[in-house]
């Protein structure tokens, strides 16, 4: 589920190269996206498999740095889907995530089982995705992080507001659910060991993302996943080639929207908590960190992006704790790293850490006169 | 009818700092087509430069013109290492490097002031006036910030008008390419238009900071407040900021007033939205969006 | 490159530019002398804007050199090739339609006042061309097509320039308007140290009002004559010329 940006595009392509179109370009219509979703379901195989040995070679502490990692890099992948694929940027997925906790921790309670809870909330987090992606459906470039960024600061506020169902300032508790006897059954028969809540919560955060990169990577590699790219690239020229702006661009926001939605629903079971300061701007902005470093466009880059945002924090913030800072200014480090990294990445590697790898290795295996495509969402 | 009537004045009160940091991000993005989402960041900064000189002089003066100095600086540091780097034509680069400079600006002035609440000293008093008998929401503090605010408004537009450095400005902002051609340093005068607009945002958040708390994230929902009230302005339209601004102080003290301050936020949102729906060049823009 | 032997306002020695893969200019060599008009004509593509936008620096050269005087501006910043006296009219729209009339013309003026030059350049300008003085207040994106172009050809001239360079001044203009502008151009250049380089894709009446001639094809230089001598060319004219 690495690269699902690159091979339909030769498939795309491929056509123009035969010498009788129409007959070829069926085929490979054909057999083309059949082949890209086959090596998505096997590339979907091997993280499962990576998943289930990294949980079992860590202790708790890990699995739940672990469950963590798995909400960041759904919402990663949704947001770098919307930013990388489509150009649209958007600092309003951290209180998008927000609508996806809430849901869940109004759910919950009323004894609705997980996974169904987790749909309902990426379905609730997607129709709040329509509305904002129909607003938001004409702007560009800083018109939208602006308006993107009001709606980020003004989703708090309603929970606050509205404090007798969402529970005010103190948030609403999200019940974690038991892990069930089979479960702890297949671990024990998987590895000896024992189930924590962490572990379940990171099984279910897991395989909840390989779904949905599994989702996200077959829908970048079919048609719609084209049209994104065209409307990125030239809006203007795929307005003439008869796609209409608005509902691609609205699309591409609400399938975003229900990964934030979805990653705010396994959020609020790790966090155990949706509370109003738990989804600042900060938020919103660690996420993009996420993406411009990974690579803005690739689902493989979300996941080391959300990798930095997991395991970056402790790390600075022991280097600040022996440096002889306080608690709380040791805590602010990892935010300053995000900034410092979001302008470094701009300004000397902007296709980040999957773009740079990928341009220097074309760079290499291609003959110097084929020049290198690059392929990231810049405008 | 007197509770509407103090609304209108604090409302009128807050838009005056509203306008100054609306006017900042016009000018940044009249210069280099960015908007500046670290303006709010670098406000803070710049504040809390200012309270460490108000507690150790005990002038509250001193520190407005240390954080307009500071601010000045910083602006012209920002333009000349970050964003001048970004290169043209590159809008997602610049709203993401902008909103880098944020987030670490702001987590930086943690880490330097703490992240705890600090009280801001007010340049005079915060009692309001009484006419009649009977006390209004107008106090001398409020004075002081709309006259500062129109000083500022007013020099800028002398600068703009009538000098020849603010010619010069503005040919850069318009057209680069002819300006250079005209021999005018364009990038200087790009240094300077960033120097200048953070003046005004450094202005803005001593404004809003006196008679009143700082904390490292004070500034976020005046970036949100300010960035509306410059689109409904007009992005492009400094004269438009400025009715923007006053505009976006009286509507969101009514929302204050007669709804709930926690859905000040919505209301912005909600005028934001309206405006980009109905009239997304902005109710004051002269000529239609140039560089679209 | 070494220095020319003779001291022409401007010469540009072996001049190559281009953009990426594209080489626009191939080793150009041209010279505009104090008081003289040279045309440089060729078809669309030929690298007649490319050859004036990197005289002013907004290409880079890749080889060759461009001195005014004896002043090298290679590689100069065009701001700094602006101040050493050298104006660029650039092609299509060179006004700056948020400025009023007047203060395109200030610009102007500020960087003659900067070189030394008299205080009345605009009044100058107006009295060249006086439907601007009538428009001096208005926003300078209500002029005509016409007027523009006395607006950009006036603010080049405020700028007290050694060299003007003009990039198709007739594009888009009437005839009539065309030769006003070029007689009064004419005007402004005879007996005086003002050295004109004329692009035009209007041969035949760049020729008329040129003393020079230099034909670009390709990227190259393909003839280099006095205009009369180009004009009686029938054979360069049907080449390259279209007349
Ligand atoms: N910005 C650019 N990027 C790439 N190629 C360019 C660019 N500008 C011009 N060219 C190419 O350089 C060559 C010379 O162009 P140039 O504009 O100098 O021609 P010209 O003689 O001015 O033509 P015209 O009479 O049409 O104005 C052309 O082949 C053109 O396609
Ligand atoms: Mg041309």
């Amino acid at each position: 589920m690495a690269t699902p940006v690159r091979p339909t595009e030769k498939a795309g392509s491929a056509p123009r190269s035969g010498r009788e179109p129409g007959r070829w370009a069926g085929l490979a219509a054909r057999l083309r996206p059949r082949a890209t979703f086959a090596r998505h379901a096997l590339l979907a195989l091997v993280a499962l498999v990576v998943v289930v040995l990294l949980l079992e070679l860590t202790g708790p502490f890990r699995n739940s740095q672990f469950a963590t990692m798995s909400y960041y890099a759904i919402a990663a992948a949704g947001l770098t889907v919307l930013t990388g694929l489509n150009g649209q940027i958007s600092l309003g997925h951290g209180a998008l995530m927000a609508v996806g906790a809430y849901t869940a921790g109004l759910l919950l309670p009323a004894g609705i089982p997980l996974l169904v809870v987790l749909v309902i909330a990426a379905g609730v987090t997607a129709v709040v995705g329509v509305i904002v992606g129909a607003a938001a459906s004409r702007l560009k470039g800083p018109y939208l992080a602006g308006a993107t960024l009001a709606f980020a600061v003004a989703v708090p506020g309603l929970a606050i507001h509205f404090d007798e169902a969402l529970g005010g300032e103190q948030g609403l508790a999200v019940p974690s659910p038991r892990a069930p006897e089979w479960f702890a059954d297949a671990v024990y028969f998987l590895s000896a060991n024992e189930t924590s809540s962490a572990k379940y919560l990171a099984y279910v955060g897991w395989t909840v993302a390989i779904v949905a990169f599994l989702l996200l990577a077959n829908l970048a590699a079919s048609r719609i996943g084209r049209i994104w790219r065209a409307v990125r690239d030239d809006e203007v020229a795929a307005e003439l080639a008869g796609i209409r702006l608005s509902p691609v661009r609205v699309l591409a926001f609400t399938v975003s929207a229900a990964c934030a939605g979805l990653a705010g629903g396994v959020l609020g079971v790790v966090v155990r908590l949706a509370a109003p300061t738990g989804f600042t701007i900060v938020l919103s902005i660690s996420l993009l960190t996420a993406v411009v470093l990974g690579g803005l466009g690739s689902l493989f880059g979300a996941v080391l992006g959300s990798a930095l945002l997991v395991f970056l924090p402790p790390a600075v913030t022991n280097l600040g704790a022996s440096a002889g800072l306080s608690d709380v200014q040791s805590a602010q480090l990892a935010p300053f790293v995000y900034g410092a990294v979001l302008i470094l990445v701009i300004l000397l590697a902007p296709g980040g850490v999957v773009g740079t790898v990928r341009a220097r290795w074309h760079a290499r295996t291609t003959a110097p006169a084929e020049a290198p495509e690059e392929r990231t969402g810049r405008s | 009818m007197l509770q509407f009537v103090n609304t209108l004045l604090t409302g009128l009160g807050q838009g005056a700092v509203y306008a100054a940091f609306a006017l900042a991000l016009v000018l940044i993005w009249r210069a280099t087509r960015v908007v500046n989402f670290a303006q709010g960041a670098m406000a803070a900064f710049t504040t809390y430069l200012a309270l460490l000189v108000v507690e150790s002089t005990g002038s509250w003066w001193v520190g407005l013109l240390v954080a307009l100095a500071c601010g000045l600086v910083l602006g012209a540091g920002v333009e000349r290492v970050v964003v001048r780097r970004v290169g043209p034509h590159n809008e997602l680069g610049a709203v993401i490097v902008t909103l880098g400079l944020f987030v670490a600006l702001q987590a930086l002035a943690s880490i330097l002031f703490g992240a705890q609440f600090r009280s801001f000293p007010a340049p005079a008093g915060l009692e309001g006036f009484s006419v009649g008998g009977v006390t209004v929401a107008l106090t001398p503090s409020m004075l002081i910030t709309i006259g500062a605010v129109a000083v500022v408004l007013l020099g800028l537009v002398a600068l703009f008008r009538f000098t020849d450095v603010g010619l010069r400005m503005r040919a850069s902002a318009f057209d680069g390419e002819v300006a250079r051609l005209l021999g005018v340093p364009v990038g200087r005068m790009l240094t300077l238009g960033w120097a200048l607009a953070a003046l005004v945002g450094s202005l803005a958040g001593v404004l809003i900071a006196s008679g009143s708390l700082v904390w490292p994230a004070y500034m976020d929902t005046v970036i949100v407040n300010g960035f509306v009230a410059a689109v409904l302005g007009g992005l492009d339209s400094p004269g438009g900021a400025v009715v923007g601004g006053l505009a976006m102080g009286v509507i969101l003290a009514l929302v204050t007033g007669y709804v709930g301050a926690d859905l000040v936020p919505l209301a912005a949102l909600a005028v934001l939205v309206a405006v980009l729906l109905v009239r997304p060049q902005g109710l004051f823009a002269r000529t239609a969006a140039r560089r679209v | 490159m070494s220095a020319p032997a003779t001291t022409a306002a401007l010469r540009v020695t072996g001049l190559t530019a281009g953009y990426g893969p594209v080489t626009a200019l191939d080793g150009v060599d041209v010279a505009a002398e104090p008081g003289h008009i040279t045309a440089v004509l060729g078809a669309n593509g030929a690298g007649k804007t490319t050859l004036l936008r990197t005289v002013s620096g907004l290409v880079p050269a890749r080889s060759g050199s461009v001195h005014a005087g004896d002043v090298d501006l290679t590689g100069a910043a065009p701001e700094k090739i602006a101040r050493a006296g050298i104006a660029h009219v650039p092609e299509g729209r060179g006004v700056i339609t948020e400025l009023t009339v007047e203060e395109n013309l200030r610009l102007g003026a500020l960087l003659g006042k900067a070189r030394g030059r008299a205080d009345t350049a605009i009044d100058d300008v107006y009295t060249m061309f006086p439907p601007l003085a009538e428009r001096r207040r208005r926003d300078a994106h209500t002029l005509s097509g016409g007027e523009r172009q006395m607006l950009v050809i006036g603010r080049a001239l405020a700028c007290g320039p050694d060299v003007l360079l003009l990039d198709e001044p007739s594009l888009g203009l009437a005839p009539r308007v065309v030769s006003q502008i070029f007689e009064l151009l004419r005007e402004r250049v005879e007996g005086s140290r003002l050295a004109v380089l004329l692009v035009e894709q209007n041969a035949r009446s760049a020729l008329s009002v040129a003393d020079v001639g230099v034909v670009l094809n390709l990227g190259r230089v393909v003839a280099s004559a006095p205009a009369a001598e180009l004009a009686a060319d029938d054979a360069l004219r049907h080449a390259y010329l279209g007349f």
